[in-house]
C-alpha cells in the first residue's frame, strides 16, 4: 500500500518536473525567436522541412477527409430532406473542428517525429556537444529554426487541409450525389462566419506551437543511445496526440 | 541535404498555396457583404417578444438580406426588448415609418426581422427608431388562443374531439 502511494508521488512529481522543463524550455526558445528570425536561411529550411514535405500527406488526407464528410454529411442529411446544408454542415466541421485536429495528428506524425528523431540522433551521437565545443549555441542554431519552422507551418497546412476538404466535400456532395451546387456554397457563404475562419486558424496555430515544442523537446532530452532516440519519437507523437486533443477542448470551451 | 534553390522553390511554393487556401477560406466561404464596406448605419426597435432573434440574425427586405441584428437588449423603461438592427450603408432610402416584423424562416429555421417599407418622404437615420413593430409570433400563445377559441364556441358542448378536426 505505502509502495504504491510513494509510487504515484514519484510519477506525479516527474510529471509536475517535465512539466517545468518544458516550459523553462518554451520561455528559452521565446528568447531566442527574434535573433533566429533575422536568420532567414537556417528558418527557411525548416519551413520546407516540416511544410512543403508534409503538404503531399496534408493535401491526400485532407481530400479524403472530406470526401467522408461528404458521404456522411449527405447521409444524415438527406433523412431530413436537408441535404442543401451539407456545404454548411461540412465547411463548419471542417474549420471548427476536423481541420485542426486532423492536421495536428498528421503534423505530429510527419513533422514532429522527423523533429524529434533528427534532434535525439544528434544528441545520441554527440553532434549538439560537438556545436557546444565550437561555440555555437544548439539551441540557436538547430532547435529555435526547427521549432519557429513548425510554428510558421502549422496555420498554413490547416488552412491547405481545410481548403482541400472542402474540395472534397463538394467533389462527393455535389458531383456525386447531386446536391445542388448554388444552394451548397449560398447556405455555406449564409452561415460560416469570418470569426470560424479565425477560430480554425487559431486552434491550428496553438496546435504547432504545442506540437513543435513538444517535438523539439523530447528530441532535444532524448536519452543518448537508440533506444532513447525511439521513445523520443514515441513519446512526440503521444504526447502531441492527447495535448492537442486536450488543448482542443479547452479552445473551444473559450471560443464558443 | 538538398541544394538550396530546390529548398527556396519548394518552400516559396508552400507557403504561397497555404496563404492561398488562407484567402480562398476567408474571402469564398464567409459572408463578407458588409465588412469590406463599413459604410451601414443603425436603427433600434422595441418588440413586446422577440421570441427567438439572437444577435446576427438577418435583417431582410423583401426577403433579400438589408442587415444584421447587431444587439439585443432589455429596455427596463419600458419593458420591452429592443433589438439594435444595422443596416448595410447601400440601402439608405428606407423610409423612417417602415415596420419591422419578427418572423421565423420556414418551419424550422432561425428567426429573422423583416422590414416592410411605408410611404414617407424621410429615409432612416442612424440611430432613428422603428415606429411600427409586431412582435414574434410565438406558437404556444398562438395554439392557446386557438385552443380557448375553439373551446368558447363550442361551449356547453363537451368535445371529445381535438378542435382540429372540427374544420
Amino acid at each position: 500500500m505505502k509502495d504504491v502511494f510513494f509510487e504515484l508521488v514519484d510519477s506525479l512529481r516527474a510529471f509536475l518536473e517535465t512539466v517545468g522543463q518544458m516550459t523553462r524550455f518554451f520561455g528559452q526558445l521565446l528568447l531566442l525567436t527574434p535573433r533566429t528570425l533575422l536568420r532567414g536561411g537556417l528558418l527557411l529550411e525548416q519551413i520546407d522541412n516540416t511544410g512543403a514535405r508534409s503538404l503531399v500527406i496534408i493535401m491526400t488526407c485532407g481530400l479524403f477527409v472530406g470526401m467522408v464528410l461528404g458521404l456522411q454529411g449527405y447521409d444524415l442529411l438527406q433523412r431530413f430532406g436537408s441535404e442543401e446544408s451539407l456545404g454548411m454542415a461540412a465547411a463548419l466541421g471542417l474549420l471548427k473542428e476536423l481541420g485542426p485536429v486532423v492536421t495536428a495528428l498528421l503534423f505530429a506524425g510527419r513533422a514532429g517525429t522527423a523533429l524529434a528523431s533528427e534532434l535525439g540522433l544528434m544528441r545520441a551521437t554527440d553532434q549538439l556537444a560537438a556545436m557546444d565545443i565550437m561555440a555555437v549555441d544548439p539551441m540557436r542554431r538547430v532547435v529555435v529554426p526547427r521549432f519557429l519552422g513548425g510554428v510558421i507551418t502549422m496555420p498554413l497546412l490547416t488552412g491547405i487541409f481545410i481548403a482541400i476538404g472542402l474540395f472534397g466535400v463538394q467533389l462527393v456532395g455535389v458531383e456525386f450525389l447531386g446536391v445542388d451546387k448554388g444552394s451548397f456554397w449560398s447556405q455555406m457563404r449564409g452561415t460560416v462566419e469570418l470569426g470560424d475562419v479565425w477560430e480554425g486558424l487559431i486552434k491550428g496555430s496553438v496546435f504547432g506551437v504545442a506540437c513543435s515544442l513538444i517535438a523539439v523537446y523530447e528530441g532535444y532530452n532524448a536519452i543518448p543511445t537508440a533506444e532513447g532516440v525511439g521513445r523520443a519519437t514515441t513519446r512526440t507523437v503521444v504526447i502531441s496526440a492527447v495535448v492537442t486533443l486536450i488543448l482542443d477542448y479547452i479552445l473551444t470551451a473559450f471560443m464558443l | 541535404m538538398r541544394p538550396s534553390r530546390t529548398i527556396d522553390i519548394s518552400t516559396g511554393l508552400f507557403v504561397l498555396l497555404g496563404f492561398a487556401a488562407i484567402l480562398f477560406l476567408v474571402t469564398q466561404i464567409t459572408n463578407r457583404e458588409f465588412s469590406l464596406h463599413d459604410q451601414s448605419y443603425r436603427i433600434k426597435a422595441s418588440f413586446g417578444n422577440i421570441g427567438g432573434l439572437k444577435a446576427g440574425a438577418p435583417v431582410s427586405m423583401a426577403g433579400v438580406t438589408i442587415g444584421r441584428v447587431e444587439d439585443i437588449s432589455y429596455d427596463m423603461q419600458s419593458f420591452k426588448a429592443v433589438a439594435v438592427l444595422r443596416i448595410d450603408g447601400r440601402y439608405n432610402q428606407i423610409p423612417n415609418d417602415s415596420d419591422a416584423s419578427i418572423f421565423t424562416a420556414g418551419l424550422l429555421g432561425g428567426q429573422y426581422v423583416e422590414l416592410s417599407p411605408g410611404g414617407s418622404e424621410q429615409p432612416f437615420k442612424n440611430g432613428d427608431t422603428v415606429e411600427f413593430v409586431q412582435d414574434a409570433v410565438v406558437l404556444e400563445n398562438l395554439i392557446s388562443k386557438y385552443l380557448f377559441s375553439a373551446a368558447s364556441q363550442k361551449s356547453g358542448t363537451t368535445s371529445e374531439a381535438p378542435p382540429a378536426a372540427k374544420e
